[in-house]
């Protein structure tokens, strides 16, 4: 497939934002039952709205990908069989309850919902909403992917987890150096789980380049234009221009920079920030914990660009050769 | 239920392209509004098609056969393209089965044409829509045109008659006929689309002659014993005789 900056923006963008507030919403969770230090609510507000800004930019970008931005609205009308549809409704929800959990935990909201004395239940409970559909959004981000049963590559569970554990192992490096600065005492358990995830999801991601190296095509020219014979050849795709079809299903690069990419991103993703992160942990350096963060998303995008441009369309079988 | 879709006989096709143009001009004049094409006459020409003719060898050289392979949008009976659209632009009609996009609904972000194994799918650039084969929608049910003629465009255009056009549902229809006794098939079954558009096989014709068909049985003279051995020094007059 041809990588759209627009999608690997959008993925990349919003999975650091839900991988942001799963950090604060869990860090957050813990000082109530008395693990970490509580901290006040500015705090998890203004992590919050980081988190807001990363979801908003990544929406912003999606809409580079559509010919027809104005009636975005529509898209939300399928979603009883479109993951796409699914996306456009959960994303705008995630973004309403981590705005209400931002603004419960800047006012300062508190009532005893549950009766148990203890602070914060207004804005867990926000919270708690929030991680459901955070991770339904993960999920659904996914699945847009992995429910094309015929781009083979994709159309495997390694993808759904591959964006949740890539989305939250970047959303607690950001998570680490932003603790850094504003709350110190949280730093080492977000860049703990920082390097945590980072290393989950390269088992994942390393599972399913393996896959994916050992996949074989189901479709062939011969089953694509029906005709059992060993030796078909396309002589000619029917046009002596290009077309959408060309553009749109081949990234038109060499097998070497394909090759030179998956090593770029398997380095920026994974080992990368997780000496940086580990260094900024015991050096307390939030510099260190921000260039992880930085590093390991500036690799992400080259993780999309491969997650793209890898897939093989079997519509390429009918555009093989001009004429 | 009704399935309208095309018969497209490989055994027929001789690769003229007819099908192409025609579905061009008819579908660039009709009542979608124009089909984007960019640069026609120039260096680097592009635009959409809801057709194309493409050309494959079979077989190694010299033993080979070539085959044109017209290739639109295939109607699917499970069109993997259709529940995937988020706006619903994208359908099957329950009256006649032919997959269509509307494009004032359509958002164009290409998820369709991302689920379309076959890529039948184009996008228009200019109007930044997805289009793609409407089996001439509009020519089909037109009653001002005669009967016999409401047919889609690349039907009516071919002129070896290598395509068909009716109701594979109907078992009597003359597809069905076509696809039954002529081994029509589906394209790439292995993911289940279940195409409509069928296509029937290339017929081998093969000269069967035995070696005693070469040699007159009933020959009293044996006049094609004749010939004498000729040796390395015959000249042109020895064969003149």
């Amino acid at each position: 497939m041809h990588p759209a900056f627009s999608v690997i923006f959008l993925t990349t963008l919003i999975g650091v934002g839900q991988g942001l507030f799963l950090a604060l919403f869990s860090s957050q969770a813990y000082t109530v039952v008395n693990v970490l230090p509580a901290q006040g609510g500015d705090y998890y507000a203004l992590g919050g709205a980081i988190a807001l800004g990363f979801l908003g930019l990544g929406l912003v970008a999606s809409f580079f990908h559509l010919g027809h931005p104005e009636r975005a609205w529509r898209a939300a009308a399928m979603w009883r069989t479109s993951w796409l549809s699914r996306e456009v409704i959960v994303l705008p929800a995630v973004m309403g309850l981590i705005f209400l959990y931002v603004m419960v935990n800047g006012l300062g909201l508190e009532m005893d919902l549950y009766g148990l004395g203890l602070p914060g239940q207004v804005a867990l409970s926000i919270g708690v909403l929030g991680v459901i559909a955070t991770l339904v959004l993960f999920l659904c981000t996914g699945m847009i992917y992995a429910a094309i049963k015929f781009l083979q590559e994709w159309a495997t569970p390694l993808t759904p987890f591959n964006y949740f554990l890539l989305g939250t192992a970047s959303g607690f490096s950001f998570a680490a150096a932003f603790s850094a600065r504003t709350a110190p005492e949280l730093m080492p358990f977000h860049a703990g789980w920082a390097i945590t995830l980072t290393v989950a999801a390269l088992v994942f991601r390393v599972a399913a380049l393996i896959r994916n190296a050992r996949l074989k095509a189901r479709s062939t020219v011969q089953s694509a234009i029906g005709v059992r014979h060993n030796k078909v050849q396309q002589r000619s795709m029917g046009m002596m221009g290009g077309s959408y079809n060309t553009r749109e299903y081949f990234h038109g690069r060499t097998l070497a920079f394909m090759k030179s990419v998956k090593w770029i991103f398997l380095v920026l993703v994974f080992p990368v920030p997780v000496a940086l992160i580990w260094a900024g942990m015991l050096e307390d350096a939030p510099a260190l914990l921000a260039a992880g963060f930085g590093v390991q998303y500036l690799g992400l995008l080259f993780e999309r660009w491969f997650f793209f441009a890898q897939a093989n369309h079997p519509q390429n079988l009918y555009y093989q050769v001009v004429g | 239920m009704t399935q309208l879709a095309l018969v497209i006989d490989l055994n027929v096709c001789v690769g003229c392209h007819a099908c192409v143009t025609s579905c061009k001009q008819w579908n660039t004049s009709g009542q979608a509004g124009p089909l984007f094409d960019d640069n026609p006459y120039g260096k680097d020409p592009t635009g959409t098609f809801f057709n194309r003719v493409q050309t494959f060898e079979v077989g190694e050289f010299p033993c080979t056969e070539t085959i044109h392979f017209p290739k639109s949008c295939l109607h699917c009976e499970d069109a993997p393209c259709v529940p995937v659209c988020p706006t619903g632009a994208s359908y099957k009609r329950q009256s006649d089965g032919i997959v269509l996009v509307d494009y004032d609904k359509c958002i164009g972000c290409k998820y369709c044409s991302w689920a379309c194994p076959y890529g039948a799918r184009e996008f228009d650039e200019q109007q930044k829509v997805m289009k793609k084969c409407t089996l001439c929608v509009d020519r089909i049910y037109d009653v001002s045109i005669p009967e016999d003629r409401r047919k889609p465009a690349c039907v009516i255009s071919c002129p070896t008659s290598a395509r068909l056009f009716g109701d594979v549902h109907d078992p009597d229809s003359e597809v069905s006929l076509a696809i039954r006794e002529n081994g029509g098939y589906q394209l790439m079954p292995e993911w289940g689309t279940k195409p409509a558009n069928h296509y029937l096989p290339r017929r081998k014709t093969k000269l069967r002659i035995h070696e005693d068909e070469l040699v007159r049985a009933d020959n009293p003279l044996k006049k094609e014993d004749i010939r004498h051995e000729v040796s390395k020094e015959a000249t042109l007059d020895d064969w003149l005789m």
